[in-house]
């Protein structure tokens, strides 16, 4: 395996609806604002990922193919990526792997979504349940993670100001990432004032239907270090995937517990193994962890080893993982939670990693970022990955 | 002037495309689902057990995730368990039936080893704290059936039992 390096990111500003562009020319801008970033061309790429979930949500049927002429893609080898949620980050995986291998020495990984174009997205995301047992009920990913929250919060005796402070953090980080899309501030009786969506979560616990594209440009060692632009070194990736029953990650014969992200904490652990990284609360700077509800980032935060299984809310309300906390930062971008545009959410975050650990995070930078780490969840938590970066490929220390 | 700088300016403008999808499918279950959902008929509750780790798997499955192996037994699971999680549905969902306020839970029933999903019924859901305060991971529960169940799964819910 070859050393890897993202040369170049492109975001979008992402919003509720686009109405100047179609999707293929939304897919485009992004792929343009990563080529330019990593000062090259079309021409230059020799292979394309495109991370897309369900077509239900763009409303088109293998929107793949609407995108080659988008991404310059003609006489290359292209391949579309679905894990849901988790869709961009196993693209960017995906792509990882093209160039590790020595099959390719540059490639593209780019996508959109338009999520608030379907007024039936959970009536959609409610087709991923088994149609005998489970899809009779209105289970969609609103009351999945309600579930997830509830049993968390009970396990661990933390309650719905627990969870609001996780919203205002990250409100505080958006309104510095000129990307994202819910930018305002929020107080914690705000949050607990918003209407009651599926209790314990209210709207401000949940993410917005986002709009926009993401995309990065990925290198080989030789030719990232030619392209003279600043690199983030991939320096491990891990997978992990969850059996497809809730019901069966309960009681005590289950391996996994559906109130923590134990499959997560596997992926991310493989990552961590890759990348010699030991000890992630001293020696990672930056994480952005795929939360898409307040509630999620809990036990993300601690399958990521940032703390003890149950403590990240007390942590948090300690004012830990915030700007401006030392120790390591959690979502500075405002994370899933501000922004989610579902087939590139977890690109962006391997994006906003890149953009830390080179320094280029503007507003949002973590100080003297070197090391950090970037996750994205799929499907009713059953797909994971993880992707730890760095600006060196020293030994992390 | 020349004709073509005759022409009216184009003015660009937003366009949209509006379409409804409209789908439909007729799916095989299976026998073992196909079993399962008969047992409700008779206000039976079917899990498949494991011959190499002997859990009770339910709703019934016809082969185990952890061992790769084809269940064998139908086993007969309790109508009383416990709460493994819920939620309280305030928010209508759209292309879902059902209105809310609705609990969704799912629950653990004696002799099973995984977890099924259901409504709870019969609480008021007027007050949400008042409502969530009524239930908890561990909270007793009994399985009712429908009079006349049909062989699906919404034949059957929970309600809070009193010991």
């Amino acid at each position: 395996m070859r050393a890897v390096g993202i040369i170049g990111t492109g975001q979008s500003a992402f919003t509720k609806s686009r109405s100047d562009v179609n999707y293929p020319e939304l897919v485009r801008e992004g792929a343009e604002l990563a080529l330019a970033d990593a000062g090259v061309t079309m021409a230059d790429v020799g292979a394309v990922v495109f991370p897309l979930a369900p077509d239900a949500l763009i409303g088109v049927g293998n929107g793949e193919r609407w995108c080659v002429e988008a991404l310059g893609a003609q006489g290359k080898p292209f391949m579309r990526v679905n894990t849901g949620g988790a869709t961009g980050l196993t693209a960017v995986v995906a792509g990882y792997v093209h160039v590790a291998s020595g099959l390719f020495d540059v490639v593209l990984v780019a996508g959109a979504d338009r999520v608030s174009e379907s007024r039936s997205a959970q009536s959609v995301l409610n087709k991923m349940w088994d149609v005998a047992y489970e899809r009779p009920f209105p289970l969609n990913t609103i009351t999945m993670l309600a579930l997830a929250a509830q049993r968390y919060n009970a396990k661990y005796g933390a309650d719905e100001r627990d969870l609001a402070r996780v919203t205002v953090k990250n409100r505080r980080h958006a309104a510095l990432n000129p990307h994202a899309h819910l930018r305002t501030p929020i107080t914690e009786d705000e949050v607990l004032a918003t209407r009651m969506i599926s209790w314990p979560l209210k709207l401000a616990d949940l993410c917005p239907s986002s709009t926009g594209a993401g995309a990065v440009v990925l290198a080989s060692e030789e030719f990232a270090r030619r392209s003279g632009r600043p690199v983030a070194w991939i320096r491990g990736a891990g997978q992990s995937s969850e059996t497809f029953w809730m019901g069966d990650r309960v009681g005590p014969a289950a391996l996994g517990d559906h109130a923590d992200a134990d499959a997560l904490g596997e992926a991310m652990a493989r990552s961590y193994r890759r990348a010699g990284l030991t000890k992630p609360r001293e020696q990672l700077d930056v994480a952005e962890l795929y939360a898409p509800f307040s509630s999620v980032e809990l036990h993300a935060i601690e399958a990521a080893g940032l703390c003890p299984k149950g403590e990240s809310f007390r942590r948090m309300a300690d004012g830990e993982f915030a700007l401006g906390a030392g120790g390591p930062v959690v979502n500075p971008s405002g994370g899933t939670l501000c922004t989610n545009p579902i087939a590139v959410t977890g690109l962006v975050r391997a994006a906003e990693v890149a953009l830390q650990v080179t320094g280029r995070a503007g507003a949002r930078q973590v100080p003297g970022a070197s090391v950090g780490v970037a996750t994205a969840i799929g499907g009713d938590h059953q797909f994971y990955a993880s992707m730890v970066l760095a600006n060196h490929l020293e030994e992390i220390a | 002037m020349t004709t073509q700088d005759a022409r009216p300016a184009v003015i660009s403008e937003p366009a949209f495309f509006e379409q409804t999808w409209d789908l439909s499918y007729r799916h095989a279950l299976g026998t073992t689902v196909g079993g399962f959902l008969a047992g409700l008929r008779d206000k039976r509750l079917l899990g498949r057990r494991c011959p190499e780790c002997q859990r009770v798997l339910f709703p019934a499955r016809s082969f185990c995730d952890r061992d790769h192996v084809e269940t064998t037994d139908w086993v007969e699971v309790g109508h009383h368990g416990v709460l493994e999680m819920f939620t309280i549905v305030y928010e209508p969902f759209p292309g879902m039936r059902v209105p809310p306020p609705y609990v969704l839970a799912y629950a653990r029933l004696d002799g099973a080893d995984t977890a099924v999903v259901g409504y709870v019924k019969g609480l008021d859901l007027s007050d949400v704290s008042a409502a969530a305060a009524r239930l908890t991971t561990g909270t007793p529960v009994w399985v009712r059936f429908a009079d006349d169940p049909r062989g699906e799964v919404t034949d059957f819910w929970f309600e809070v039992s009193d010991g």
